[in-house]
């Protein structure tokens, strides 16, 4: 069954050219009309750091995923279009103060995050790790077991690396804080060419 | 795995607009496109995975022209005098400004039918659906609108001949 291929010309005529400006003009409006609309549910944005490009991920509740290029960003969206919703768009508006907090985190002109966060996609005990996390202090660090006991569960030494490792906001939420009891880095989401970048730029 | 909202917009939004400039013109077809993607948006969570996006937007298209259209004849814009040159409905960079008083001279079937056939590439059994009636009517609509747009439209005889 093939009734495109005759009148390929008339077919030609009508596929109008669609310039790249006049597209993006139309993405930004609908970006605006479904946030005003209540149907944003995923917001998301990219933003370059020493530490690679990041893909911010916000719902309406606050940020909900920072991602590095590793983790294939286009996979993170899929996957978030499964956990959270598929109604997805990038919309940078949401994210504009994200955006600003990291860029200032990297030029070394930020110490603390201060953006709403939205934890939905942890739960039970490494949702109270990561809930502790940001305890650890600009340019300190901890052990692992230091944060077992930090969160009341001194055998959970195993349970906070998990809890560590599976992050969904690394770097706003300092997990690159936390190294092994010998001071060795142990693992971390994005390497460890980047968990040392950020050790580096906070102990600057 | 039905993917995220985003993609769907980058994979379908030129075609949507293609699409939207013939059955309106290039000057409502923004504003049927961001209808379209709008209300797309709304019911994508309860879309089944095997549905076929291209239909489903143009389906949804279809309604929001004939909203727009209506929309514009309830509310039509104030002028104060005519203007003194008629309008050819060129918009830049939307092709050819001689096309669409071609297009748009189509009774309204036919320049659907020749949009969501020629433009989207929908098969006639699914155009029937948006438009009702026939898959034989819909096959009919698209070859005399292609008809009459040659007619119309210069372009279009040598163009279309020529393939």
């Amino acid at each position: 069954m093939n009734d495109i291929s005759h009148d390929d010309g008339v077919a030609a005529l009508l596929t109008t050219p669609v310039d790249a400006e006049t597209l993006a003009r139309l993405r930004r409006r609908l970006a605006g009309d479904a946030e005003h609309a209540d149907l944003l549910d995923v917001a998301y944005t990219t933003v370059e750091s020493p530490v690679g490009r990041l893909l911010l991920a916000a719902t309406s509740k606050g940020l909900v995923r920072v991602a590095y290029a590793s983790e294939d960003h286009d996979r993170v969206l899929e996957r978030l279009g499964e956990q959270l919703s598929v109604r997805i768009l990038r919309a940078p508006q949401r994210l504009d103060d994200v955006v600003r907090e990291i860029e200032e985190y990297f030029a070394g002109r930020r110490r603390v995050f201060d953006v709403r966060l939205d934890l939905s996609l942890s739960h039970g005990f490494r949702r109270l790790v990561q809930t502790h996390l940001p305890e650890i202090g600009y340019g300190q660090t901890r052990s692992y077991r230091e944060m077992a006991e930090l969160v009341g569960n001194p055998k959970a030494v195993r349970a906070v690396g998990t809890a560590c490792a599976t992050n969904p906001l690394p770097v706003v939420v300092p997990c690159h804080r936390v190294l092994r009891t010998d001071g060795t880095l142990g693992g971390y989401i994005g390497g460890l060419d980047a968990k040392t970048a950020l050790l580096a730029l906070e102990a600057a | 795995m039905k993917q995220p909202f985003e993609q769907v917009v980058t994979q379908h939004g030129a075609t949507v607009l293609r699409v939207c400039r013939v059955v309106l013109g290039p000057h409502d077809a923004e504003d049927a496109w961001s209808e379209t993607f709008l209300a797309a948006l709304r019911a994508y969570p309860d879309l089944p995975e095997t549905a076929n996006l291209e239909a489903w937007l143009v389906t949804i298209a279809h309604r929001k022209a004939i909203d727009v259209v209506r929309a514009a004849k309830r509310n039509p814009l104030p002028v104060e005098a005519m203007p003194e040159t008629p309008t050819n409905m060129g918009v830049p960079g939307s092709g050819d400004p001689d096309l669409w008083p071609a297009v748009s001279g189509l009774p309204n079937k036919q320049r659907q039918a020749i949009a969501y056939h020629y433009v989207a590439g929908l098969s006639y059994a699914e155009i029937a659906e948006i438009l009702g009636g026939s898959v034989d009517a819909a096959r009919r609509a698209a070859a005399d609108g292609l008809t009459n747009l040659r007619k119309h439209y210069p372009a279009a005889r040598t163009k279309g001949a020529a393939s």
